[in-house]
């Protein structure tokens, strides 16, 4: 389902800059156990030649993409970056939009996309099924102004094979409404407890990766379980925050699925807390809605993103061209400053509009970056390096959330 | 083309014509299948060919973490199906709410389909038909979002009664009533206007109250009419979840399961299997209702 937004009012000034500068705090604390993830480990991933050298343009491109990744002006008609693409290169553009990381994953499969703007609970399950190719990082010559802390991570690479191009990093904050929520929550605890003054006005995101910030809560007021990183969990775990989030569900007023429902939950009033993206939160301030975004302090996810090409790609030579234009300072910092996020490119930080921009979204900073724990894809054999046991993979997860939902 | 060439086109293809019109004439089976070959392939290949693609899938499975499908046999999916209380609970719900929309639909669509066909004089009666077909115009989603803003909780129904439902599934099942209304009104409509007024008098001169008429003149005869009725807000509200998706809260029924199975799970064997659960329901169902005749009065 594409989402689309109209809106009026800038985003840039909407940070919410307060509130993120707290998560420096916060920060260290998941920071240990993230740093040996240098590349996916206990992933099979097909042999699949890469490009050698970027050809002629095809005329051609289609993208997948998160909404407000790939803008041609129709959100907003100053808000365009694949226009000039066109021009400059001759790849007439279609822009696919996408709500979940699943619904990435299922819209590849029909082989319509030539790239996609992965999270990294979709880019293992791309690369581990022969979706997506590895890029050959030389010909992208932007890849060399990215951050040193985004390259050859679990989620975009295996064996140090670089499958993608980093776009922009970010984390998924509490957001609640300044008029009814006081005062201003510090845990994750109303949104998850039974006894949440907020009870039916609640929300949480309708995906089963939603589970990892149930582990999350969990490794914070329960050390009993060994909770270590959100996305490894054994049964014993998954069970626990299967708990978790039934009692949650009974304070639900709705999942969200869409920035606009969210948006429009919180502007009705149905809603007045729950996990978001900073993406909403400035949609619904620019609405005029009273919300603000906090970083609980029992830590919180997020997402980087990475920009890979389709294997059964027909126009790769577009591709490229794409990968190194969105990559590129100019173009990287409009793409992650619309849509609320550190750029991946750090030359981007003095070209956004913002000249805060940067420290705003710790863009340079890689000890806040260590401590989201990011979206990542569950798999059997446990990611944080335990080999007594069997983790729970993404499918358990699937189950786990349909259950949840009852 | 020209004028000349034309003539000298047109002699054979009058030939052509002909002979091909008597070849028909003398192979009357060549007539009917010709005419017949669209529809048949539409039926027998989009609509039953799709529904036996159906069947076929949900015995196959998928690979967890690659999500590609496994084309051997299984029976795991059905296993999971009967296993899991969560999808015996999600059919059972489901299956509630279609019900109980029905029997709203039913007793909402009933006074106004008496009073459209018994009643009204025939310019008010043609107006109400107008009236009640007119929602139809609408788009589903605005209806279903026009909902979603009455019942919020600074709506109308809120600000009106002063209590709202909320989201949830009091809300989802409003929601489909009010959508499948009219396909309840016009078969009852129907069905009323082949009553003759004479049986009504009769039952009266015959000493029958109104409800002794109702139930043993009018209902009878109007059964079909509202099984057939039913059929249809049954099975609509059996497969929404869109509906649910936009006032449901975190609700789920049947199809959004089959719906986050292919968008959410990527388990297209799975969702195949959850959505022959909606055939087997409408089979049993439409077998039930068979032999009050209601199928000739669709």
């Amino acid at each position: 389902m594409a989402t689309r937004f109209t809106q009026a009012g800038s985003m840039r000034s909407l940070a919410g800059s307060s509130v993120l500068l707290a998560v420096a705090a916060c920060g260290t604390s998941g920071g240990e156990e993230s740093t040996d993830t240098s590349s996916g480990g206990g992933l099979a991933a097909p042999d699949l030649p890469m490009l050698q050298e970027v050809g002629a343009s095809e005329d051609e491109l289609n993208i997948l993409a998160w909404p407000g990744y790939a803008e041609s002006g129709q959100t907003v008609p100053s808000v365009d970056w694949v226009t000039p693409f066109e021009d400059k290169t001759g790849c007439q553009v279609n822009v696919k939009d996408f709500g979940t990381s699943d619904e990435a994953v299922s819209l590849m499969k029909t082989g319509e996309y030539d790239v996609v703007s992965a999270s990294g609970d979709a880019s293992l399950r791309l690369i581990a099924a022969g979706d997506v190719e590895p890029v050959n990082t030389e010909l992208v010559p932007n890849y060399a102004d990215v951050a040193e802390f985004l390259k050859q991570r679990a989620w975009n690479s295996v064996d140090d094979q670089m499958y993608g191009i980093p776009h922009g990093w970010g984390a998924n904050p509490l957001m609640f409404n300044t008029d009814e929520v006081t005062p201003a929550p510090d845990s994750w605890s109303v949104v998850f407890e039974a006894d949440s003054p907020y009870a039916g006005e609640i929300t949480a995101y309708d995906s089963p990766i939603y589970i990892a910030d149930a582990a999350m809560y969990l490794k914070a007021t329960q050390p009993d379980l060994g909770i270590e990183d959100p996305y490894a969990l054994d049964e014993d775990q998954l069970a626990a925050a299967v708990d978790l989030l039934e009692q949650q569900r009974a304070n639900i007023s709705e999942y969200w699925s869409s920035a606009t429902q969210e948006v429009s939950a919180f502007r009705s009033g149905d809603t007045v807390v729950g996990t978001t993206w900073q993406y909403n939160a400035s949609l619904a301030q620019s609405k005029g809605t009273p919300v603000k975004t906090v970083v609980p302090k029992e830590g919180i996810t997020g997402w980087s993103d990475t920009w890979m090409v389709a294997t059964d790609s027909e126009h790769k030579n577009c591709a490229y061209m794409w990968l190194d234009w969105i990559v590129s300072p100019q173009i990287n910092a409009e793409a992650t400053e619309w849509f609320g996020e550190a750029p991946a490119n750090l030359k981007a930080c003095d070209l956004a509009s913002d000249e805060n921009f940067c420290e705003t979204y710790h863009a340079n900073d890689e000890a806040y970056s260590e401590g989201i724990y990011y979206w990542n894809t569950p798999i059997a054999e446990c990611l944080d390096g335990r080999t007594d046991v069997t983790c729970t993979d993404y499918s358990d997860w699937t189950t786990a959330w349909t259950e949840i939902k009852g | 083309m020209t004028a000349g060439a034309g003539a000298q086109v047109g002699l054979p293809r009058r030939t052509l014509l002909r002979r091909s019109s008597a070849a028909l004439h003398r192979r009357p089976w060549l007539r009917l299948g010709g005419l017949l070959s669209a529809p048949l392939l539409w039926l027998g290949v989009a609509y039953l060919g799709s529904l036996a693609a159906l069947l076929v899938t949900s015995f196959w499975s998928t690979d967890t973490f690659t999500g590609d499908v496994v084309r051997v046999w299984t029976l795991e999916n059905f296993r999971q199906l009967w296993v899991e209380d969560v999808y015996r609970t999600v059919v059972l719900r489901t299956v509630g709410i279609a019900a109980t929309v029905t029997v709203i639909d039913a007793l909402l669509a009933f006074p106004i389909a008496f009073y459209m066909a018994k009643v009204a004089p025939p310019r008010v009666q043609k107006a109400l038909v107008v009236a009640v077909l007119m929602p139809l115009w609408a788009s589903y989603l605005v209806k279903a979002y026009a909902w979603r803003i009455m019942v919020s909780e600074s709506g109308v129904v809120d600000s009106v009664i002063g209590v709202t439902p909320g989201f949830g599934l009091v809300a989802a099942t409003l929601t489909l009533a009010y959508l499948w209304l009219p396909f309840m009104i016009l078969p009852l409509f129907a069905g009323l206007q082949r009553l003759p007024d004479s049986l009504l008098d009769a039952s009266g001169d015959l000493g029958a109250g109104p409800a002794f008429t109702f139930r043993s003149v009018v209902l009878p005869s109007v059964l079909p009419a509202l099984v057939a009725g039913s059929i249809f807000t049954f099975s609509l509200s059996l497969g929404d979840y869109i509906t649910v998706e936009i006032v449901g809260g975190p609700s789920q029924l049947l199809g959004n399961v089959v719906y986050d199975n292919i968008g959410a799970a990527n388990n297209l064997p799975f969702a195949a299997a959850m959505a022959s659960v909606t055939v087997a329901v409408m089979v049993c169902y439409l077998a039930a209702v068979r032999r009050t005749g209601a199928l000739d009065n669709l």
